[in-house]
C-alpha cells in the first residue's frame, strides 16, 4: 500500500519541549534526505533567528529558515520565522504572511498544514510532536480530509503531552510512535516514494 | 460518469470570482499570493450566509456593500507601533541623521494600515528635532482601516506593549506623553497628526507618488505574487529620490531581485535600502 504512494513533502508541528524534540527527530535524518520538511515552531514572536543555525550545526541535514518565495528542496529542512505564518503556495513555494494569531500561534501550525494539504494532498505527512496546546488538531485533519499520513508523537514520550492528545482526538493517525523511531519511520515512507518512482520509471521505460 | 473534484471547483470559482470583481470594481486581487488569499475568502465564506463561492459571486458582483465585506476580509490590517523595534532603532540611528541634512522630507508609507507605523515615525523625527520639516503620506487599500488611522485612536491593552517597543526602538522619553487614556481608548496627541496625510492608493493599479526621500511598505509585498512586487518596486523605484531609503518587512528582501543592483543595504538584514546616486 504504503509503496504505490509519492511522498512530496513532510510538515512537522510542535510547541513546548520542541527544542529538544527537534535536535533528536532532525539529527536522526541523513543529510540526503529525500523530502522537504518545513517545520512550525511555537516560539517568542522577539526570538531571533538563531534556531536555525543551531539546527543546521548540530544535524546532518541542511536546516534553514524559511524565507518567502524559496523553492521547496529536497533535504532541506524550513523552519517558519517568528512572528510569521508559514504557507505553502501552489507548485511549491513558500509564502509568509503577517495575519493574526490563529489560537494564540504565529506561526501557526494550522495553517502550515492546511496550506501544505491543499498543495500536496495525499502526498504530505504531517506530524505532531510535544506541546502544551491545540494548535495542529485542525491541521491534521485537513491532511487526513485530503488523504495524507499523519503521525503523532506518542503522549506518553512527549515532554508535553496536550498538543499531541488534541491531534490524537481529532483523526485516526496512521502511526503513533516515540520520537526516537520517528527518523527510521520517515525514512521508510520516504524511500517506498523512490521505489515508487523507480518501479513507475520501469513501467514507461 | 462525470466526477467532481470537490477542491478544485473551489479554486476555479475563487479564479472567477477575482476576475469578475476586477471587472466590476476595479479592485485587482488577482495576482495575490494564492494560498493566503484563499484562507481569507474561505474565512469570509464561512461567516457569509452562502455555501459556495458561485453562490456569493452574484451579490458581490451586484451589491457593493457586499463587496466591502470582502474586502475588509481580504485585507489583513494588522500592525503595532514600532513594529520590530530594531527596526526603528536602526532608523533612528542610521537614516536620520541623513535625512536631517535635508531642509525637508517626504515620507510615504504604503500599505499603513491603521497609522500605527505613521505615528511611530511622527514620535521618533518629531524627538530627533524634524517637526515641521516632514510631511508624510499613509496610504492604503481599504478605506475603513484608513478612516481609522485618520483618527489615531487605539485600545489601551495596547499601551503596555507599544511602550515596551517604544523604549527597545530606543525612545528615551515617556511613552504615555503621546496619548491620552479615555476609559478603554488611548487617543494620540494632535501634534503627532498634523504632518501626516491619510489617502486611498492601490499598489496593483495606482500611480506613483513623487519625490520621496524615503518608501516604507513593509508586510504587504509578502501577500502578492512576483509579477505584482515587481511592478510594487517599480512605483517605489520612481517615487524615490537618489540617496532615498526603501524599508521593507523583516522578511523580505531585495536580493534576488534585479533592482536589488542599484541599492545597498545600509546595515546586513535591516531591510532598509538606499537608492545609489546617478541611477
Ligand atoms: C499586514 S498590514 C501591514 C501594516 C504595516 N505596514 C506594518 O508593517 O505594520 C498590510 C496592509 O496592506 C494593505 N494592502 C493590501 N493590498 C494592498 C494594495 N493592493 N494596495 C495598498 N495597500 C494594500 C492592507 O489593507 C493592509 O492594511
Amino acid at each position: 500500500m504504503a509503496s504505490k504512494r509519492r511522498f512530496q513533502a513532510v510538515v512537522i508541528g510542535v510547541s513546548s519541549g520542541g527544542v529538544q524534540a527537534l535536535k533528536k527527530l532532525l539529527g536522526g535524518l541523513p543529510a540526503d534526505f529525500p523530502l522537504p520538511v518545513l517545520i512550525v515552531q511555537h516560539i517568542s514572536p522577539e526570538a531571533g533567528s538563531g534556531m536555525a543555525k543551531l539546527l543546521d550545526d548540530l544535524c546532518a541535514i541542511r536546516v534553514k529558515e524559511a524565507d518567502e518565495q524559496d523553492r521547496l528542496e529536497p533535504a532541506t529542512v524550513y523552519l517558519a520565522p517568528p512572528n510569521y505564518h508559514l504557507l505553502v503556495e501552489r507548485g511549491g513555494v513558500l509564502a509568509l504572511s503577517a495575519d493574526p494569531p490563529v489560537s494564540y500561534a504565529r506561526p501557526s501550525v494550522d495553517v502550515l498544514f492546511e496550506t501544505a494539504a491543499g498543495v500536496y494532498r495525499r502526498g504530505l505527512i504531517g506530524m505532531v510532536l510535544t506541546g502544551a496546546n491545540w494548535d495542529g488538531a485542525r491541521g491534521v485533519q485537513f491532511v487526513k480530509q485530503k488523504g495524507g499520513v499523519v503521525i503523532v508523537q506518542h503522549p506518553a514520550d512527549a515532554d508535553t503531552p496536550q498538543m499531541p492528545q488534541a491531534a490524537l482526538a481529532a483523526v485516526e493517525a496512521d502511526y503513533v510512535v516515540p520520537l526516537a523511531e520517528m527518523p527510521e519511520l520517515l525514512r521508510q515512507l520516504a524511500e517506498a516514494r523512490a521505489a515508487a518512482r523507480g518501479s513507475e520509471a520501469g513501467l514507461h521505460g | 460518469m462525470t466526477t467532481l473534484k470537490a477542491v478544485e471547483v473551489e479554486d476555479v470559482e475563487i479564479r472567477l470570482l477575482l476576475e469578475g470583481l476586477q471587472q466590476i470594481y476595479g479592485y485587482d486581487f488577482r495576482d495575490y499570493a494564492d494560498a493566503s488569499i484563499k484562507r481569507r475568502l474561505t474565512q469570509w465564506l464561512a461567516e457569509s450566509p452562502f455555501a459556495t463561492f458561485s453562490e456569493a459571486q452574484s451579490r458581490l458582483l451586484r451589491d457593493p456593500e457586499t463587496f466591502v465585506s470582502l474586502l475588509q476580509g481580504i485585507t489583513v490590517n494588522v500592525t503595532e507601533m514600532f513594529r520590530d523595534p530594531s527596526f526603528f532603532r536602526t532608523l533612528r540611528e542610521q537614516v536620520v541623521p541623513f535625512l536631517k541634512t535635508y531642509p525637508f522630507v517626504k515620507i510615504w508609507h504604503a500599505g499603513c494600515a491603521s497609522g500605527e507605523e505613521a505615528y511611530s515615525m511622527a514620535i521618533l523625527l518629531n524627538e530627533e528635532g524634524m517637526a515641521g520639516r516632514y510631511r508624510m503620506y499613509a496610504t492604503d487599500i481599504d478605506e475603513s482601516v484608513l478612516a481609522k488611522a485618520a483618527e489615531g485612536v487605539m485600545p489601551i491593552t495596547e499601551m503596555q506593549k507599544y511602550t515596551r517597543n517604544y523604549q527597545k526602538a530606543g525612545g528615551a522619553r515617556s511613552f504615555a506623553d503621546y496619548y491620552t487614556a479615555r476609559y478603554d481608548r488611548a487617543i494620540l496627541s494632535p501634534s503627532l497628526k498634523k504632518d501626516i496625510v491619510f489617502a486611498p492608493h492601490n499598489l496593483a493599479t495606482d500611480a506613483e507618488f513623487g519625490e520621496m526621500n524615503m518608501v516604507l511598505c513593509r508586510n504587504v509585498m509578502i501577500y502578492f505574487k512576483p509579477a505584482l512586487k515587481e511592478r510594487c518596486l517599480k512605483l517605489f523605484d520612481n517615487s524615490l529620490l537618489p540617496g532615498g531609503f526603501l524599508c521593507l518587512g523583516l522578511k523580505e528582501t531585495l536580493e534576488r531581485r534585479k533592482m536589488g543592483e542599484r541599492y545597498d543595504e545600509l546595515v546586513p538584514g535591516s531591510r532598509i535600502y538606499r537608492k545609489r546616486y546617478g541611477q
